[in-house]
């Protein structure tokens, strides 16, 4: 046994150093607990939601195992998106409960007392112990489900508490939940087009110490219907896009104040160009100016 | 909701168009060969329009009243509820019908079918023959193949269609109590398609806004 495991460090230590650097996802800190977490995660809005139809379970399994194969970490989901919570659990299921699994979901009900039975429904669909990470979903009854996941992550029931919003809604309440509430987690929409939360989201994110999640990344998809068919720029090729969903994801996780983003798929090739953005280069300051203005220009 | 003015029609959507029709497609596959019983049952419903015997509107209610009753079980509680929370609303909505095509059509023998000749009887028959016979050849036609097609009696779309043509065909005054359902579940299931890009839409929302528009033609409302 310890001649085995002397022998797999003596290969790794063998490998040429850029091998390792190109195989390991670049990962971000996570302010309040200096834990690291992939830049590129897993949505599960429309793509996960398949019901009960076992050929379409065994290919969102399929995208999950090329997901974690590849280095993946967070899946995230919420009760709004119909089966999608069963669907991770049977892919979880299937896969044999991958270790690296960074579980996010969401409380999502009008009604703070239906609040910790929604998460345990939820919890028992994903099968998992406990979820990593609970959000408030859309800011939805927030005032009520904020100090119960709180509570929870107090008695060790989840370990990161956040909340989320999408399409720049209800910014000002969110920068006020920022700045006044023990939040570990934000997640708001952000692309090449998209880009309000530049101006005081992420600033205030960096400021307070708390991990962000980018939804959205390709606008449910219409942002790469749209740009795919114009040729690969040639300054993609300088921190190692090779294709448009890469340069997309590139230029959300370039920025300093993002912690990861979590674009959806229901395919494997596509899950596989997703994780691509999560290694090599990340494009500079420059850089991102050229690519927004290049986006813009399409 | 807050800012509803930023949501489109699409952040509405949960499912993905392949999703959904490959659960008609495996309600098909599991129901079969119920559709040869259904499609059978509305060229019943169409022989009784032509036959003036007094139990007919009772028994054209009836028919009605089974098929919603086996769509709103069969297939928008035990099968569309697994990828959409509101199924189980929609539910409801088609339970009312019911109910109501008990109560009005078979119980109070409120509807009758005596061979109108207007426009709304026209469109009535022109929507019933689409729901029944063109409806099923939109999926072949569409390329989505023969087990995916929308049957009638079988799934909500075309089942409502005819439920609205057959509306169009009764006599006396537009019958609102009963149009209601069908008319919001066209509203629904139309922009759902519109949504996924679907070019059934453009079969559902039209339908609904000429059933509503040759119904308030029609005249007074109901006593």
């Amino acid at each position: 046994m310890i001649g085995a495991v002397a022998a797999g460090a003596a290969a790794a230590m063998l490998r040429p150093l850029s091998t390792l650097a190109e195989s390991a996802p670049i990962t971000r800190r996570i302010p309040s607990s200096g834990e690291q977490l992939p830049v590129i995660g897993l949505g599960t809005w429309i793509t996960f939601n398949v019901g009960d139809d076992t050929e379409l379970r065994d290919e969102c399994a399929a995208v999950m195992r090329a997901f974690f194969r590849d280095g993946g970490g967070i899946i995230d989901s919420s009760p709004m998106y119909g089966s999608s919570q069963p669907v991770i659990g049977y892919g979880l299921r299937k896969l044999g409960r991958p270790s690296g699994l960074f579980s996010a979901d969401k409380v999502w009900t009008s009604s703070g007392s239906r609040g910790p039975d929604q998460i345990e429904q939820s919890r028992a669909y994903w099968g998992v112990r406990r979820f990593d990470l609970l959000q408030v979903h859309n800011l939805q009854a927030w005032e009520e489900h904020l100090p119960t996941l709180l509570a929870m992550k107090a008695e060790g029931g989840v370990r990161y508490v956040g909340i989320t919003t999408s399409e720049g809604r209800r910014h000002e309440e969110l920068e006020k939940i920022m700045a006044s509430r023990p939040i570990d987690f934000v997640q708001v929409t952000y692309n090449v087009l998209d880009r309000e939360v530049e101006d005081r989201i992420l600033p205030l994110a960096r400021d307070r110490g708390i991990a962000v999640i980018i939804n959205r990344p390709f606008r449910q998809g219409a942002l790469i219907r749209e740009v795919e068919h114009h040729p690969l720029p040639s300054w993609a090729s300088e921190f190692g896009a090779g294709n448009w969903a890469q340069v997309l994801l590139k230029f959300i996780v370039s920025h300093p104040a993002v912690t990861c983003a979590i674009p959806a798929t229901s395919k494997v090739t596509h899950m596989v160009e997703n994780m691509g953005a999560a290694t090599g280069a990340l494009p500079d300051a420059g850089l991102r100016r050229r690519m927004v203005a290049h986006v813009e220009g399409l | 909701m807050p800012e509803w003015w930023t949501y489109t029609l699409s952040d509405f959507l949960l499912f993905s168009p392949r999703t959904y029709y490959r659960l008609i497609e495996r309600h098909n596959e599991a129901t079969w060969p119920w559709q040869i019983v259904t499609l059978g049952l509305g060229l019943g419903v169409a022989a009784l329009l032509r036959r003036q015997a007094p139990w007919q509107g009772r028994a054209v209610s009836a028919i009605l009243a089974v098929l919603w009753t086996w769509v709103a079980w069969a297939f928008v509680w035990q099968r569309y509820a697994t990828i959409n929370w509101a199924a189980s609303y929609f539910f409801w909505l088609f339970a009312i019908e019911v109910l109501l095509l008990v109560w009005i059509g078979v119980v109070r023998g409120g509807m009758s079918f005596r061979g109108r000749r207007d426009a709304a009887a026209t469109l009535g028959i022109a929507l019933f023959i689409l729901a029944l016979a063109l409806y099923p050849m939109l999926a072949p036609l569409l390329g989505r193949g023969w087990w995916q097609a929308e049957i009638f009696g079988v799934v909500p779309d075309p089942t409502v269609v005819a439920t609205l043509g057959l509306l169009l065909l009764t006599e006396g005054p537009p019958r609102w109590g009963l149009l209601a359902a069908p008319l919001l579940w066209c509203l629904v299931s139309g922009a759902t398609l519109w949504a996924m890009g679907s070019p059934e839409a453009w079969v559902l929302l039209p339908a609904a806004l000429l059933v509503l528009g040759s119904s308030a033609a029609r005249g007074r409302p109901e006593p």
